[in-house]
């Protein structure tokens, strides 16, 4: 073999193991998605969503109480953190664009967004569960709005910066303050790119199960109690799944589908709106 | 002029909420910090840091705790898991950029932004179920018979497989990791200039020669931070390990055995702590944790900062 036909061969195999790891990658997303499905579809009975736990032993158990709890754990952390993230990022993109300050707490949040959600969880127990005496749903949402505010906040100022600058002044041009300029036209020309960053951002803590481990705690009763440990799907999974009983491996299944569809769903539709919006 | 001066307050008051909004991240940042250290403070005084850090011992019987055996176990877990994902990832990034055709490039791209979308629990509980079993039986055994019998690496590949331990839990962060490396990976190589990649093909290398020598080494700064934000994940990763790494506060030399990291340490004994000093060392143990990945995504950040300046230029 000719030192030509080597470089060749080493350029086809390095080529060939390149498209190997492509759909190698492939491999494990529909390895993974497809056990998700096949174990979850049969977990999926109407008594999942309509009963509450039973005993271990008895049938007709469900999830109702774990259902309730992340739907209000989750709302509670996007009322909290979505608009501090939003008005953070007007702050960095509009009155403070270009200066030092706004780039440090960029950086921050690129950090921050990266953080062990772990520490966060063990953070607001410090503050909110270890003060109070018990376990808490607040706590829980807290937990994962602090998870949301940087997310939200750099995809704020990034979408608020797309807005080209020449719009705001023709707005100063006729007399606007710079708070109408924002809110009638800043944001107004980023209002998808804000939305779709807000369900991205949903997407990404609704999968949390940390923070949640030592803050909202768990309730394998039906509690809409805020105040007291209220249940969520992903603490649930943790218990059921590590547990040894066959129906709550079963169960657990069930609520890895939802979450996993429902987080699917939404990340596949933040795409979608980017590349119509923005192509 | 009283009308704009009445506009001015208004807007003085927005730019305020505002600014006051933004600085959220700043005092969680300090929050914790503080938060941490003063949660701690008893086990700080009582082990002091050196010691703390050093010590194996991790026995909530006699309170004696230290952090050598879960640190160990973290930079085990996320170092296999950093050379199984890289060479993937980098091998995707390739794909995609330099071999895929137009119409593949879009679905591979969603597909490994939807790898990066899965919650870790369900890494966590899909490893359990249907990754360790297969572990067990098929891949370990098969391990141990080839590589297993060579000398000196054989050691690493000891004892009973039983699929809890920490290659099963390497495997899976290896996959959560692969879609932040190869993604910031693919946008670098992207912003090659095709210039330089003419020339090159011009001279006649081969399109391998071209990646090797003109793309990667064009590329390097955002390849590194893409790294350097995979480790930072991988250290603070925490449902996808817990279920698969047992929890076991030893210091072992066979990738077959359980071991445990500070994540998991944290998910099983948080809630279980009943003595102060107990609690305050496993504050101490997120404390590390948190200095140690912010470091890590600090110096991520600072490669992509400086890949991201070099290019605009």
């Amino acid at each position: 073999m000719n030192v030509e036909q080597k470089r060749k061969a080493e350029s086809i195999l390095a080529l060939a193991l390149s498209t190997l790891a492509a759909f190698s990658g492939l491999f494990w997303l529909v390895f993974i998605l497809g056990d998700v499905l096949v174990h979850g579809i049969g977990a999926l009975t109407p008594a999942l969503f309509l009963n509450d736990p039973t005993p271990p032993g008895v049938v007709g158990g469900g999830l109702r109480n774990a259902f309730v709890g992340q739907l209000m754990i989750t709302a509670f952390a996007t009322l909290i953190g979505v608009p501090i993230g939003i008005l953070g990022g007007t702050f960095l993109a509009e009155y403070a664009r270009g200066t030092r300050t706004a780039r440090a707490i960029s950086v921050l949040s690129d950090i921050m967004v990266s953080v062990p959600s772990i520490v966060v969880g063990t953070f607001i127990y410090a503050i909110m569960v270890k003060t109070v005496g018990h376990f808490n749903g607040w706590a829980g949402a807290v937990a994962l709005a602090v998870i949301m505010i940087p997310v939200v906040l750099r995809t704020t100022e990034d979408m608020l910066s797309l807005v080209p600058w020449t719009l705001r002044e023709a707005a100063f041009a006729l007399g606007a303050p710079y708070y109408r300029v924002i809110i009638e036209v800043v944001y107004r020309g980023a209002a998808t790119g804000i939305f779709t960053g807000v369900l991205l951002s949903i997407a990404r803590v609704a999968g949390e199960t940390a923070p949640l481990l030592f803050t909202s705690f768990n309730n394998s009763f039906f509690s809409t109690d805020m105040r007291g440990p209220v249940a969520s799907l992903t603490a649930t999974i943790f218990q059921y799944a590590m547990g040894p009983y066959e129906e709550w491996h079963m169960q657990a299944w069930g609520a890895a589908f939802i979450i996993t569809v429902f987080i699917l769903l939404i990340t596949i539709a933040g795409r979608l709106i980017i590349k119509w919006r923005y192509k | 002029m009283p009308i704009i001066s009445k506009k001015n307050s208004v807007d003085s008051i927005f730019s305020l909420i505002t600014g006051v909004a933004s600085s959220v991240v700043v005092v969680l940042i300090i929050g914790i910090l503080v938060v941490l250290l003063r949660e701690s403070s008893l086990a700080i005084s009582r082990f002091g840091v050196i010691h703390f850090l050093l010590s194996t011992d991790w026995n909530p019987v006699k309170e004696s705790f230290g952090a050598a055996s879960t640190i160990f176990g973290t930079f085990v877990t996320t170092s296999l898991a950093l050379l199984i994902a890289i060479p993937l990832a980098l091998g995707i990034a390739i794909f995609v950029t330099e071999i895929a055709p137009d119409f593949m490039k879009g679905p591979i791209g969603i597909a490994i932004e939807l790898l990066a979308a899965i919650p870790s629990i369900i890494y966590g509980m899909w490893g359990l179920f249907t990754l360790a079993p297969i572990m067990s039986k098929y891949i370990e055994p098969a391990l141990q018979k080839t590589v297993g019998a060579l000398p000196l690496i054989g050691i690493l590949f000891s004892g009973t497989p039983m699929g809890i331990d920490i290659l099963t839990a390497s495997v899976i962060l290896s996959i959560m990791i692969i879609p932040f490396t190869a993604s910031i990976s693919r946008d670098s190589f992207n912003l090659t200039p095709s210039v330089v990649k003419e020339s090159a093909y011009a001279i006649g290398a081969t399109k391998w020669e071209v990646v090797k020598n003109v793309v990667l080494p064009y590329s390097k700064l955002g390849v590194y931070g893409g790294v350097a934000l995979s480790l930072g994940r991988a250290l603070g990763e925490t449902m996808a390990v817990a279920f698969v790494l047992g929890n076991n506060h030893q210091i072992t030399t066979s990738l077959f055995d359980a071991a445990a990291t500070i994540t998991v340490t944290l998910a099983n004994e948080f809630t279980e702590a009943d003595k102060d000093l107990y609690l305050s060392s496993l504050f101490y143990l997120a404390l590390v944790l948190f200095i140690i990945s912010f470091i890590v995504l600090a110096i991520a950040k600072f490669f992509l900062l400086k890949a991201e300046r070099r290019y605009s230029r």
